[in-house]
């Protein structure tokens, strides 16, 4: 009987070196996540006071703090909200609601795939072609802003035509037997159902747009400004630049000030993460369908 | 419907269609733009000084083969690391998981895809670079080797969630077909689910690697900046410089429109069709699997 079960038995402790591996595996991949976060938590937060926050560097960026690069990021995600949410989420209302099955579909379906995944610093060259010298913006929010536009878009589209395919058929179907017009049905019916799929969607191309450094290297950002910035075709700084440049640029800089504007960017970015968890949450916990 | 409101129809329905197509005209856009700056480099650079070993910009030598190698270096190296890690971690949730270990996990993920490079290159350089240098007994801590890790690190995420979303499209019958068969859950993952899931876990991959390929400020700024070519195992553990950090470090101080500026739009012309290449994979090889999964289930 014993000799019945060995083979068994075999696989059994077969499978609990397996299970225990993945596991093993899965740890190796997760503790090193939260251990960075918590490190520059608590390196950064030393660093944090109200004039670190509200004041201009000062001291070749040695001393005072960082304003005008969390003023730059907030502009520079601003900017890219205003051009590519409208675009974005137009785009994913055509392809969801309105693109037939056919070879143009499946040329924009190709187009965005690629959009998606185009190297940041290619974006940069580009911004650099097109907009800073070929429609003469400069150096500018402007033309940085466009260039992230761009880049987010396909985040956007996706997940906007995610939400909106998510929506039941039965929703348009009864819009549609009570004498709606196909807009009215997506404007009234559909876009309000898909709305917190839609949120999400975009605070996620945001904040990686939030983070992003290489496309606006040689599109808008600078590497010092002594005052904010008064106009969008003023180039200026941010934080994800200005990290790079005080870790790589500047000699003797203090630890301290580095760490903290780690965590500072680290809380705007990971902050809008959390935003778009809790909404896309609370929506599946509410949804009807 | 009076024919005001018709207007308004067919005028909001043109500009979501016009939207609609923004993006086949973004991609044509950054090409013609991209050939624009980058071809004519090939007209004053001949291609045989191109395709050469020495990239000394000063000098006018502008072979682009060492940081092609360097970039090939770091990402093979780096897909390598990130794989097992990801590959793993997908199957972990996906198939092994109680639900509350699932609803931890996956935020997790999600804040490392959220983490912006230049982070994880500022942690490469204040942590990992002076580790390694101690741990492995090198010179320099800015190595291929350190900057692989950290590609690696940042590949994973796309792997995991994409493996995912395939593991988790395997019907549920399959699974069940094959433990009643007699199998253990470990022989049914490997032998039914993974299998099923391979054209996925394929996407995934390929993902991974446009992810690590396309990554320039972390690389940047761990991997020591040195144009030279890799040669052997060795360089592994030596300063290498990849296409896309060259670009990012060298074009805010090139003129406009000089060979030097024209040259580092070719590497973004070859970058492009690194990435086009890889998403064309990775399209068509899901593509296939949904074809196929149509077919069983009519």
């Amino acid at each position: 009987m014993s000799s019945l079960n060995e083979p068994r038995r075999k696989t059994k402790i077969i499978e609990s070196l397996g299970f225990t591996l993945l596991r093993l595996i899965t740890l190796i991949t997760v503790i090193p996540i939260l251990g960075l976060v918590a490190y520059i938590i608590l390196k950064g937060a030393p660093a944090f006071s109200w004039q670190f926050l509200t004041a201009a560097p000062t001291d070749g960026m040695r001393e005072g703090g960082i304003l005008p690069a969390i003023i730059g990021t907030l502009y520079l995600t601003l900017g890219t909200a205003l051009f590519s949410v409208p675009l974005g989420v137009a785009a994913g209302i055509y392809i969801a609601e309105y693109a037939q099955d056919n070879r143009w579909t499946r040329l924009i379906r190709i187009a965005i795939i690629n959009l998606a995944g185009i190297p940041s610093v290619v974006y940069g060259l580009f911004g650099l072609g097109l907009f800073v010298l070929f429609l003469k913006f400069g150096t500018s929010i402007l033309s940085a802003s466009l260039t992230l536009s761009i880049m987010t878009l396909p985040v956007i589209i996706s997940t906007t035509e995610e939400a909106l395919r998510s929506v039941p058929n039965s929703f348009r179907v009864v819009s549609t037997s009570l004498g709606a017009t196909r807009w009215q049905t997506i404007w009234k019916v559909i876009l309000p159902q898909g709305l917190p799929g839609i949120i999400t969607g975009v605070i996620l191309g945001l904040e990686r747009a939030a983070g992003e450094t290489a496309p606006i290297l040689f599109t808008g950002a600078t590497f010092f400004l002594p005052e904010l910035p008064k106009s969008i075709m003023d180039s200026t700084m941010a934080l994800p630049y200005h990290i790079f440049v005080i870790s790589t640029q500047v000699p003797g800089m203090p630890i301290k000030i580095q760490y903290g504007t780690v965590l500072v960017l680290l809380i705007f970015v990971l902050g809008m993460n959390l935003v778009a968890t809790i909404i896309r949450s609370r929506a599946r916990a509410k949804r009807q369908w | 419907m009076g024919p005001k409101k018709q207007i308004g129809n067919v005028m909001i329905t043109s500009i979501i269609k016009i939207c609609g197509y923004s993006s086949i005209l973004f991609v044509g856009l950054i090409l013609v733009f991209l050939l624009k700056e980058g071809l004519p480099a090939l007209k004053d650079v001949p291609l045989t000084s191109i395709f050469n070993v020495r990239w000394y910009p000063i000098e006018g030598y502008f072979g682009i083969l060492p940081l092609v190698f360097g970039t090939l270096l770091v990402t093979i190296s780096a897909t390598l690391i990130a794989l097992p890690f990801g590959i793993g971690t997908a199957i972990y949730i996906s198939e092994i998981a109680p639900r509350w270990i699932k609803e931890i996990l996956k935020p997790i993920v999600e804040i490392l895809a959220g983490i912006p490079s230049v982070v994880l290159g500022f942690i490469g350089i204040l942590v990992i670079v002076p580790f390694f240098r101690k741990f492995l007994d090198l010179p320099t801590g800015l190595t291929a080797f350190t900057g692989a890790v950290l590609l690696g690190l940042i590949a994973i995420p796309t792997i995991v969630s994409v493996a995912e979303d395939a593991l988790n499209t395997v019907p549920p019958g399959y699974r069940q077909a094959g433990l009643a068969l007699g199998a253990t859950r470990w022989q049914t993952i490997w032998g039914v689910t993974v299998p099923s899931a391979k054209t996925g876990i394929l996407t995934a991959i390929m993902l991974g690697i446009g992810r690590a390929l396309g990554e320039t400020m972390a690389v940047m700024m761990v991997t020591g900046n040195a144009p030279v070519m890799p040669s052997g195992l060795n360089a592994l553990f030596e300063p290498v410089r990849t296409m896309t950090a060259t670009i990012a470090s060298e074009m805010g101080e090139v003129a406009t429109g000089s060979q030097h500026y024209q040259v580092l739009f070719l590497i973004g012309i070859f970058l492009f069709l690194f990435s086009l290449v890889i998403n064309i994979i990775a399209s068509a090889v899901s593509t296939k699997q949904r074809k196929r999964a149509e077919r069983i289930l009519s």
